[in-house]
């Protein structure tokens, strides 16, 4: 990508600040992207190409994978390399490309901007937390080529499968994730101190651009709960290398404890990638709905609701574990009141468009397509809540397709439409729509089709995780692989127009949506500190449909009114 | 969380400091970039307390769920531990007298106090071992064993990583050191992160040994 050419970096005051890190020695231009960069923007473009980069390793895994399900046999690949390929799609996507891009890649770039800092609140941090990453991709890939191949117990581990299967891959893995898990406590660390502790004098924390609460929400929970994922893992570890009997049966151990710790971290993750999400979808509506966001309080309570509900329903994934009765029903309960902060979102998105001037662009199209999505999601969610129906559909398609409409529908979209949202601040030039509109409509087609019979299959009790299936199966199967090719297919679009818009795209300009959050008050791309001069102070981050911002209010009338709002 | 109350009443008491020290040279490099360094350590240790929270659960729950096999015992010997237990929380104290006669000014004493400190970290260590060798178990003999050693050793771990960060501290502060009373930061650090694992020793000492 070309994202700009050297000299638009250079500010006056460039070089002052940062941990000490004498920026003016660092490479300008692209090379910038492939250095140590303190620039939290360039942290975040890194996180981005990175991410990307995985998620189309991570698509051609599930396309190994759908191709293998087309037909009822296992014909494509061995038993045992569809298992490498199930685990290492799984641990690729989550890791490598959800939660590194929705929190990394966009909560590096934006939050400085949101809370009117030059910077994150720790740089270096910030960067070893990205330098982390790479190593530990290229790890996990690589542990397909060792003795025994790659782990083969999917992305939870679950011993004592974990401990059965070939013992190198599985620790290969285990460390790759544990370099993941540090990478994202730094980065959890770096977003809690820069938006508690780095806010522009004036700014108060309700009057932060809602991403900014979202990644406040997220990071608590990534300091809480990954922190215990580490620990368990390295006790799994000890199972495998040492033979301790933590989690082997066997040994005297036990291996529900594993399910009870993982899922502390791996329910909270769950959030840890959709929060975010909603924090970026929140921004997105407003801008293209020319309409304040609806019920920003509400918002602010709700997000911390989930925070605080999201640590204690991870027991819901065990109902088929051996949990007794007490646990089941606290769990369903809590589960089921977690439908109640994420309904307050979505009928605020619902009332944020309604009655807007919408314009039904790229970023809009995946935006409203993330709400549908989601609230398909959501609601087989809360079916999943209740014992009973969890029983009969544990362990089959039905959770796979659930888990899809929350990843994918929900978070996946959202990338997308915020790359169609924020490419011209991150290169300064647009995006072409034709394409982004082909892009969507295949992306939205493809991912249906793909996902939505999978409940089906799962009601009749086609079990995951498993190469071969009943042939009764075939059909619905089949029109899931034909969906996941449509996705496949709607990459390259996108592909083109990333690359295509940033060589000769039309030039954006610093505000091409007329967005009155922070980081559209500076030129695009933005300069090396952020702002040249003082940061600006943006308290109504949402005021749209007032005079102040209205394009039938002369400009000077406007810039009038917009700083007697912000004394 | 008892091990947190501890260690949350230090940070802010340490909090306060940077901002009456104001500007000074050794703050030079952080001009207009405030410093929030104790922040984010205090922020990574409730983190790590989380690391130490998931063993403690799963220990817990071993012991409820899971019995001991034939002619084992929970039961330990609690003399040296004991004696580990009062060296450590001394070790505290005596950390805080570094930290005060470096605000006092006073290098010398303060760099007499850290030796103490690190000494007692260091009997803490060789207590450890002592006991390790004179346990009645080895790492994989059942899940108790197993669990005892993971808890203790990780523990040990972080004692040994206090106690060279109290040797560079104790470098760091001689005449021409990087730490002195108007940039103490490099001694609050350290001290913060021993007294967190002083507190997580004394939950630790509570539900292995006495529970």
């Amino acid at each position: 990508m070309t994202l700009a050419s050297p000299s638009d970096f250079q500010s006056p005051e460039a070089n002052s600040l940062g941990q000490g890190g004498p920026q003016g020695l660092q490479p300008q231009g692209w090379l910038r992207y492939f250095s140590f960069s303190l620039d939290h923007k360039v942290i975040g473009l890194q996180y981005m190409v990175c991410g990307f980069l995985f998620y189309f390793l991570g698509g051609a895994l599930a396309g190994v994978i759908r191709t293998e399900l087309a037909s009822p046999i296992s014909d494509f690949v061995s038993r045992e390399t569809y298992n490498e390929v199930l685990t290492l799609h799984g641990t690729v996507m989550i890791f490598l490309w959800i939660v590194p891009v929705v929190n990394g890649a966009f909560g590096n770039y934006l939050i400085p901007f949101y809370v009117g800092a030059r910077d994150m609140a720790f740089p270096r941090l910030n960067a070893v937390a990205f330098w982390l990453i790479p190593p530990a991709g290229i790890l996990l890939i690589s542990s397909y080529f060792i003795k025994g191949g790659a782990a083969q117990s999917g992305w939870t581990a679950y011993p004592p499968l974990s401990i059965t299967t070939p013992a190198l891959g599985q620790v290969v893995w285990i460390l790759s994730v544990l370099l993941l898990g540090g990478s994202s406590i730094f980065g959890g660390i770096n977003f809690i101190a820069t938006i508690l502790k780095l806010r522009r004098p004036g700014l108060k924390l309700m009057q932060l651009p809602m991403y900014c609460w979202a990644m406040l929400g997220t990071s608590i929970l990534v300091v809480l709960s990954t922190p215990v994922l580490a620990g368990t893992l390295i006790l799994l570890s000890f199972d495998i290398i040492a033979h301790t009997g933590f989690f082997n049966p066997a040994l005297g151990g036990n291996v529900v404890v594993y399910q009870h710790l993982f899922w502390f971290y791996s329910h909270p993750a769950v959030y840890i990638m959709v929060l975010p999400a909603f924090g970026l979808v929140s921004e997105i509506l407003p801008v293209h709905a020319r309409k304040p966001l609806f019920g920003y309080t509400t918002m602010v309570y709700s997000i911390l609701a989930i925070v605080v509900l999201g640590l204690v329903v991870w027991a819901h994934h065990m109902f088929t574990s051996g949990t007794p009765p007490w646990m089941r029903l606290f769990f369903t309960i809590a589960t089921s009141f977690i439908a109640v902060p994420t309904g307050i979102k979505f009928f605020n998105w619902l009332a944020t468009l309604w009655q807007g001037k919408i314009a039904l662009n790229s970023a809009m199209l995946f935006a409203c397509a993330f709400i549908v999505n989601f609230v398909f999601g959501g609601i087989t969610g809360v079916a999943l809540a209740q014992v009973p129906f969890d029983i009969h559909v544990h362990d089959t398609y039905f959770v796979v397709g659930h888990f899809h409409y929350i990843v994918y529908g929900g978070t996946v979209f959202v990338i997308f439409s915020a790359v169609y949202h924020w490419y011209p601040k991150f290169t300064g030039r647009m995006l072409n729509e034709h394409l982004g509109r082909l892009h969507f409509l295949l992306t939205f087609i493809g991912f249906n089709l793909c996902f939505a019979p999978q409940h089906w299959l799962g009601l009749n009790g086609m079990p995951r995780r498993v190469a071969e299936y009943d042939p009764s199966f075939t059909t619905l199967n089949q029109v899931s692989s034909v969906g996941a090719l449509l996705m496949a297919v709607s990459t390259l679009p996108f592909l083109i127009n990333v690359i295509v818009s940033g060589l000769r795209g039309e030039v954006a300009g610093d505000n091409p949506w007329n967005a009155l959050t922070p980081e559209w008050l500076t030129s695009s791309p933005p300069p090396v500190e952020n702002w040249i001069g003082e940061a600006p102070l943006v308290t109504h981050p949402y005021g749209y449909g007032t005079p102040a911002d209205s394009l039938d209010v002369p400009v000077a009338r406007r810039e009038q009114l917009r700083n007697d709002r912000n004394p | 969380m008892t091990s947190f109350t501890s260690e949350t009443g230090d940070s802010t008491r340490i909090a306060v400091r940077p901002e009456t020290s104001g500007h000074d040279p050794g703050h030079s490099e952080h001009d207009g970039h405030p410093d929030f360094r104790l922040f984010g350590l205090a922020t990574f240790l409730v983190a790590d307390g989380m690391t130490f929270a998931g063993f403690f659960a799963a220990y817990l729950t071993f012991r409820a769920v899971n019995p001991l096999p034939e002619n084992s015992t929970y039961e330990l010997e609690l003399l040296l531990p004991s004696i580990n237990t009062l060296l450590l929380v001394l070790s505290s104290f005596t950390f805080h007298r570094a930290g005060r006669g470096l605000l006092q000014g006073d290098g010398p004493r303060c760099r007499r106090w850290l030796v103490i400190t690190a000494a007692l970290g260091l009997a803490f260590l060789a207590g450890q071992m002592v006991e390790y060798f004179h346990l009645p178990f080895g790492l994989t003999d059942n899940l108790f064993a197993s669990t005892f050693y993971a808890l203790t050793g990780f523990h040990g771990l972080h004692v040994t990583l206090g106690v060279i960060c109290i040797l560079i501290v104790w470098w760091q502060t001689r005449a021409e050191g990087r730490i002195n009373a108007s940039a103490p930061f490099g001694l609050e650090a350290a001290e913060l992160y021993w007294h967190f694992v002083d507190g997580i020793w004394l939950v630790l000492y509570g539900i292995l040994y006495l529970l």
